[in-house]
């Protein structure tokens, strides 16, 4: 390898490195940092008492576990964490029974037709996410269009008032991270080997056998996939629960936005971050490590 | 050839109405008369025409454009980059690391990371503004468009660029005449996606931006909080229109760019 390749190549990996560092590793440290801090020594404009990179030594002595201690003891964050959480799963599993059939129908379709499919299921993912919940609005708001076509059909004779509610909430989450469950999994039931499902009719199993011990035991790494993709974002989530929700939905991406900018508490909303973080990504990294242990394919 | 049973052919039916109907209903009631969601009041443009005069809103549109052109860039240049280093360098110095960080935007929910570049940008003392909601997205962009170019890079027949610099090709004219034209398509694919991902990026604009720069997004999401009310439904349909025409013109080209390359 000539010396010029070997510069290049170091360039090529030292800039992208650099700039995750600066922009991902040290905003998590200081977020570390602030979340051990007391509010009144952090009040904003809080930058003057920072004193930057140089006062670590002050950094670690004034380490304060009082923002934790706040978090655990409060019954309010336990609950959001929960209740994050539980809708978190809720929309995996609603989006999983709506998804999986229509992303079996997709991949069964005639090739020339998938394509079509496709991109018309990546193109509302495309417009944007705050119009899709915005969408909802005027559907779900009392005397709104749902509302409006389920009295004309005569099936309810009052306003459902479905707006502001934990339903809503569900309803615009799957709706809106549909299309993360709906991808992998077609990805992966497209690549199915069909000739395997031809071969257990042959050996006689019904079509709902084949597909209880054929197509679904294969198209796991699609239902992972989709799971991690849906769930891992839907725990965070914030613009939803406050378009779509009422007072009482309170999913912890809207207490941090709340502890942030209304109370303007900023280690208070660092704590919850960090906890937050340990909730969602402690459990992928033990997965990594158990699936490594087992010598498995990542 | 395959033909879809009856459940099937349900199924994709029922799948695509959830996804469309909303849409469909909020373009239909951006041609409403009335100001009522409810009252069909005959066909008017008279909100597309509102818009004309919502100077704050064509601001914001104006500066989200112009941000996520920059920040799709950067993120498309550093992505790429972080692609390649994973993709041909085993072994560095801090591999593990760099691929978590890379990693990290898709995991993390975006509070978090709208908060954590926030509190770096106070410690730093950096005005905010502008750029600071550009180097956040870029940041939030390059994991993605790392995915989409190693997607690319997985692929690719190595045997060409070892064949180009047989022939006496330096690194860069190899990098710039073998390996960029055989991931252009990837490139393009994550330019697009770090594009629309900034364009409608709320939280993490909301953090990082300061005063004089609100994006779209920041615009609509006040507005949406006031009520339904037929102008935005207008500013929503043609950003539909903008974005759909935009994917389904992509698609058709990389679609005949396949064919071409069989």
């Amino acid at each position: 390898m000539t010396g010029t390749t070997g510069r290049l190549r170091r360039l090529a990996v030292a800039i992208p490195y650099l700039w995750l560092l600066a922009f991902t590793l040290a905003p998590f440290a200081i977020v570390l940092r602030l979340s051990l801090s007391d509010a009144d020594t952090a009040l904003p404009p809080y930058a003057p008492h920072f004193e930057g990179f140089s006062g670590l030594g002050d950094f670690l002595a004034a380490l304060d576990l009082e923002n934790f201690r706040l978090l655990a003891d409060d019954g309010l964050y336990w609950g959001s964490y929960l209740a994050s959480l539980r809708i978190a799963g809720l929309t995996t599993l609603f989006a999983l029974a709506i998804g999986y059939p229509l992303a079996y129908a997709m991949a069964s379709a005639p090739r020339r037709w998938q394509g079509v499919l496709l991109v018309a299921v990546i193109l509302p993912f495309w417009t944007s996410f705050l119009i899709r919940v915005y969408a909802w609005i005027g559907i779900l708001r009392p005397d709104g269009l749902l509302d409006g076509a389920l009295m004309a059909l005569g099936l309810t004779s009052e306003p459902l008032r479905l707006l502001n509610t934990e339903a809503a909430v569900l309803i615009g989450m799957v709706y809106s991270y549909l299309p993360f469950m709906v991808l992998p999994l077609f990805t992966t039931l497209q690549k199915l080997d069909r000739t395997l499902l031809e071969a257990a009719a042959d050996l006689g199993a019904k079509p709902s056998h084949a597909f209880l011990t054929v197509t679904l035991p294969l198209s796991l790494p699609g239902i992972l996939a989709g799971t991690a993709l849906v769930f891992i974002p839907a725990v965070g989530e914030f613009v939803i629960p406050d378009l779509l929700g009422g007072p009482d939905t309170a999913m912890i991406g809207k207490v941090l936005w709340t502890e942030f900018f209304s109370n303007r508490d900023w280690p208070l909303a660092s704590a919850v971050a960090v906890v937050l973080l340990l909730v969602l990504v402690l459990p992928l990294a033990l997965l990594q490590r158990a699936r490594l242990a087992r010598g498995g394919a990542p | 050839m395959r033909r879809l049973g009856p459940g099937l052919v349900l199924a994709l039916a029922a799948g695509l109405a959830f996804l469309y109907l909303p849409i469909v209903a909020l373009v239909a009631y951006s041609f409403n008369a009335s100001r009522l969601v409810t009252v069909w009041g005959g066909f008017s443009t008279r909100w597309y025409g509102a818009l004309l005069g919502n100077q704050p809103l064509l601001d914001a549109a104006w500066l989200s454009l112009r941000l996520a052109t920059v920040s799709a860039t950067l993120a498309t240049v550093l992505g790429t980059l972080a692609a390649l280093a994973l993709a041909r360098h085993r072994r560095f110095a801090g591999r593990a690391l760099f691929s978590g960080l890379v990693l990290a935007p898709l995991v993390m929910p975006e509070v978090v990371t709208g908060l954590s570049l926030l509190l770096m940008f106070v410690a730093a003392d950096v005005e905010r503004g502008f750029w600071t909601v550009t180097v956040a997205h870029a940041t939030f962009g390059m994991g993605f468009a790392c995915i989409v170019v190693q997607a690319r890079l997985s692929g690719f027949d190595r045997s060409l660029e070892e064949a180009a610099q047989d022939l006496g090709a330096t690194p860069l004219v190899t990098f710039a005449t073998v390996t960029l034209p055989l991931i252009v398509p990837g490139v393009a694919a994550a330019w697009m996606l770090a594009f629309t991902l900034s364009l409608d990026d709320l939280v993490i604009a909301s953090f990082t931006t300061g005063p004089g720069a609100t994006t779209l997004p920041m615009r609509l999401y006040s507005a949406v909080r006031l009520g339904v009310s037929p102008e935005i439904n207008a500013a929503c349909t043609l950003m539909i229109a903008t974005v759909a025409s935009v994917v389904i013109a992509a698609s058709l080209l990389l679609k005949r760019e396949d064919r071409v390359r069989g």
